[in-house]
């Protein structure tokens, strides 16, 4: 009776210490010098200012939605190096189809939605079936779309509708949509990985590709699908950026660095490069630290490429934190 | 009694004349094996005897040449380890096959989760989890919960088997299972293996440790050189009995002369109670032109006693003397500037660049005494005219030009080049950690010529081998490991017996009242 208590309270103890990830620790450490040094050093408006909370959240959007992607792909042991472009791609589409009339918006969307899952079905059959590593496979992808975009368009091209722009600029009460749309994704990512039998397959063959055969798992399947959902959010992302930005244009993806910003802040919220461990909601505080980081920079008026090189500092400061713990953790 | 007549009637799995080749060896020649469920089944041998292999061909890993498998009674062939698995084979490697980042809920139910509409249910996936835990009696040593990198070797082990159980195994075979577990997890492993049998498994297990065979399995099956030597039950034999059984064989291969008193000098190596993680309390000495030859079954740290005299993974505590001077080798760099030497088991992966020359894999140790900044080119061009042709010529490499990429290379050369390696930094201590594995007789030959010929020049030889024949063959002195200590010190031309009992755990002088 009592080893059955005390082995419950175990349980519990391990659920709640695993239920956090460590990267929130950061992500409110950050936050809490971020505010000091604001209060110090500038105006305060920071804490003073609903908007400028608001507004770190909103430039998470694009950035958090295709780093949920990024977060499946890299949990199976892969990476997707194709996103920025993806991103390029839909946000051109879209405006290119949508031609300013609201009667278009579903077509549009149906149609990159198609593209991205067909971009990211590509990506998974090269590295499942013929091999390729996924490095040079989404790379390789990536230059494709690259090459196809930059011949083909120059500049701004379409439009999108006022009613679609809403997703960037509409409020439900005090809550921006675009907020919702990420939350959706973060918590459906979270579900996926926690509760679907896809999930557990995923870590398991991010693990090992071995045991995941052993145990009769389809491994390709696994790793093309998150191959799939990985494109899709990077849609979802460029659906987000040409709702703010009216138009689509070639550069968009590539300007806004999504493949490596993506790649670092699931890196920073714990997914490990080799596989098998990590997950969304780690992800998310990893967006939200470069959204803080932003805004603080913005506030005091330091110069971007300071900012640059902070964000470098951060990435090796936490992927060394874990290493050291991981270390610690075998000794 | 009953029991046992009805279990001989039928039979669980029987492999029948079984023959599997690799390149260069039969690893099992027509070998032929039953086994009985609710009973325990040991599977001993020498190194490379062939253990192994049977366990994988039974399992589905490997395909045998001839012969065939018969699983309760119907002839089976396994395309895949699943499909054996699904039969209900289950085998447990020493690398476990186990997510450690996972829970232990999810590593037993992997690919079986319990799902609706693709959702899992984690609350029945932990429930059958605890229940199997509590089936087989593990209940306190982990819940379903627990990550599995937070269990110790012990538990892993024995969430492996509950894996093997959920997939209802009726034949669960042990690669070593009790090779890196303490005296007491041991305990915990054989009450399980109790357990099971009593459930009416037939366990199949490869042991080095014999005294742990004479604990658990009812009968033991011992094979030497890929045949199958016998079958017996445990009741009827003594341990030196099956040791008899294990070795034994002609020579059939020529070794140089042993060395004379004349030619051993001072000592110049000298360990006392070398320790680290791995090792335990190891005391030697090493003289000027001997062949100090470590024997000891697979698992017995002779490696880890290399790599640590080489301070690729060094000793913790404990002294080091070099020629009578204390010193602490702490990484290969130091032990390469002592004039230390290392030829290395895995010649592919730890001695040479594969795709570099072979000069640029001659010069490699004394290029990594310089300084760094040294001027490789005009420098290493005088070295590579002078002395790649002088060492090419006295391991006798036969290629036509030095600059051939290594890994075009037999074998045989490939080891010559490792070998010149350390004459090039003219080291006097020489180690070597199974200088033959993997290469054709008239190579083996050479190279135990090179290496006698080296401790006439003065050199000190220590040879790792798990080859029997090879360590007394060329031994002045035989160190036999066992649990990373050293078990015993036999003189040359000791028998392969004496070796084996040391190696197994036995003490010499005991073995002949049968005690341990």
């Amino acid at each position: 009776m009592t080893t059955e208590s005390i082995a419950t309270k175990q349980i519990k103890k391990e659920k709640l210490t695993q239920r956090i990830p460590q990267v929130y620790y950061f992500l409110v450490i950050i936050t809490v010098l971020g505010i000091t040094l604001d209060q110090i050093f500038a105006n305060g408006n920071i804490l003073s200012s609903p908007t400028i909370l608001l507004n770190i959240l909103i430039r998470s959007v694009a950035l958090g939605i295709v780093a949920v992607g990024q977060t499946f792909v890299m949990i199976g042991a892969s990476i997707d190096l194709s996103v920025a472009y993806t991103i390029s791609l839909t946000s051109v589409m879209t405006s290119l189809i949508m031609q300013g009339d609201p009667s278009r918006v579903p077509m549009a969307i149906g149609i990159v939605l198609l593209i991205g899952a067909f971009v990211g079905l590509i990506n998974g059959l090269l590295i499942t079936k013929l091999n390729v590593n996924a490095f040079i496979a989404t790379l390789g992808t990536g230059l494709v779309i690259k090459g196809f975009l930059n011949g083909t368009f120059t500049n701004w091209s379409g439009s999108v509708p006022r009613s679609f722009q809403a997703l960037g600029y509409d409020k439900l009460g005090p809550i921006p949509l675009s907020l919702f749309l990420l939350a959706g994704v973060v918590l459906i990512g979270w579900v996926i990985l926690s509760w679907t039998k896809f999930g557990a397959h995923l870590y398991a063959v991010g693990g090992s590709v071995q045991i995941g055969r052993l145990s009769g798992l389809r491994t390709d399947r696994v790793i093309i699908i998150a191959h799939v959902i990985c494109s899709i959010t990077a849609v979802l992302s460029g659906l987000f950026i040409v709702s703010r930005l009216g138009s689509g244009a070639p550069w968009v993806g590539p300007d806004g660095v999504y493949d490596l910003e993506s790649i670092a802040t699931t890196v920073i919220g714990g997914t490990a490069l080799s596989g098998g461990r990590g997950g969304v909601l780690g992800t998310l505080a990893g967006v939200l630290i470069f959204g803080v980081i932003d805004t603080v920079f913005n506030q005091l008026g330091i110069d971007t490429f300071l900012k640059t090189v902070l964000r470098g500092a951060i990435i090796i400061l936490a992927v060394a934190s874990y290493s050291i713990r991981s270390k610690r953790e075998a000794a | 009694m009953g029991q046992d007549k009805k279990n001989e009637m039928t039979p669980l799995m029987e492999t029948k004349e079984i023959t599997k080749k690799f390149p260069g060896v039969k690893a099992l020649d027509n070998v032929s094996v039953t086994f009985y469920p609710g009973e325990v089944h040991a599977v001993v041998g020498e190194n490379g005897a062939g253990k192994s292999t049977l366990m994988k061909v039974m399992a589905g890993a490997y395909k045998p040449d001839r012969g065939s498998i018969l699983f309760q009674g119907e002839k089976v062939s396994f395309n895949h380890p699943v499909e054996a698995q699904q039969m209900g084979i289950s085998i447990i490697y020493q690398e476990f096959n186990l997510l450690p980042e996972r829970t232990v809920a999810h590593n037993i139910f992997l690919g079986r989760e319990p799902s609706k509409f693709g959702f899992v249910n984690l609350h029945r996936l932990n429930k059958q989890a605890n229940d199997l835990l509590i089936e087989i009696g593990v209940e306190n040593m982990m819940t379903p919960t627990a990550l599995v990198s937070s269990l110790s070797v012990a538990e892993q082990q024995l969430l492996e088997i509950a894996k093997a159980v959920s997939l209802d195994a009726k034949v669960l075979i042990m690669d070593e299972p009790t090779a890196s577990l303490t005296r007491t997890e041991v305990k915990l492993l054989s009450d399980l293996i109790s357990r099971l049998k009593a459930k009416g498994l037939a366990i199949i297990f490869i042991s080095h440790r014999l005294s742990e065979v004479f604990d658990v399995a009812d009968k033991i099956t011992v094979l030497k050189d890929g045949q199958h030597v016998g079958t017996v039950k445990t009741g009827d034999v003594s341990t030196e009995d099956i040791v008899y059984m294990m070795v034994g064989r002609v020579l059939d291969h020529y070794f140089p002369p042993l060395g004379s008193l004349d030619d051993f000098g001072e000592v110049v190596l000298r360990v006392k109670g070398g320790s680290n993680d791995s090792l335990n309390n190891i005391n030697l000495e090493l003289r000027r032109g001997e062949v100090l030859g470590i024997a000891g079954l697979q698992g017995s740290g002779r490696t880890e006693l290399a790599e640590a005299l080489f301070g690729a993974i060094p000793f913790k505590s404990g002294s080091v003397e070099l020629k009578g001077k204390p010193v602490l080798i702490k990484n290969p760099n130091r032990a390469i500037s002592e004039k230390l030497g290392f030829v290395t088991e895995d010649r592919k992966s730890e001695g040479l660049l594969l795709m570099q020359p072979i000069y640029d894999n001659m010069l490699l140790a004394i290029r990594s005494l310089q300084n760094l900044f040294t001027f490789v080119y005009p420098d290493g061009i005088r070295q590579y005219r002078k002395l790649v042709p002088e060492l090419g010529k006295q391991v006798d490499v036969r290629v036509d030009s030095y600059a051939k990429e290594v890994q075009d290379l037999s074998g045989g050369n490939q080891q010559k080049v490792v070998l010149s390696k350390w004459l090039a930094s003219k080291a006097e201590i020489f180690i070597f950690d199974e200088p033959t594995r993997g290469i054709d007789v008239e190579a083996k030959a050479r190279i135990h010529d090179i290496i006698r010929g080296l401790t006439k020049q003065g050199v000190a030889v220590l040879m790792v081998s798990s080859e029997l024949p090879e360590i007394i063959g060329m031994s002045d002195r035989i160190l036999v490991m066992h649990d990373g200590t050293i078990g015993g010190e036999l003189p040359a031309d000791s028998s392969e017996t004496d070796i084996m009992m040391v190696a197994t755990g036995q003490k010499l002088a005991d073995s002949k009242s049968g005690s341990y």
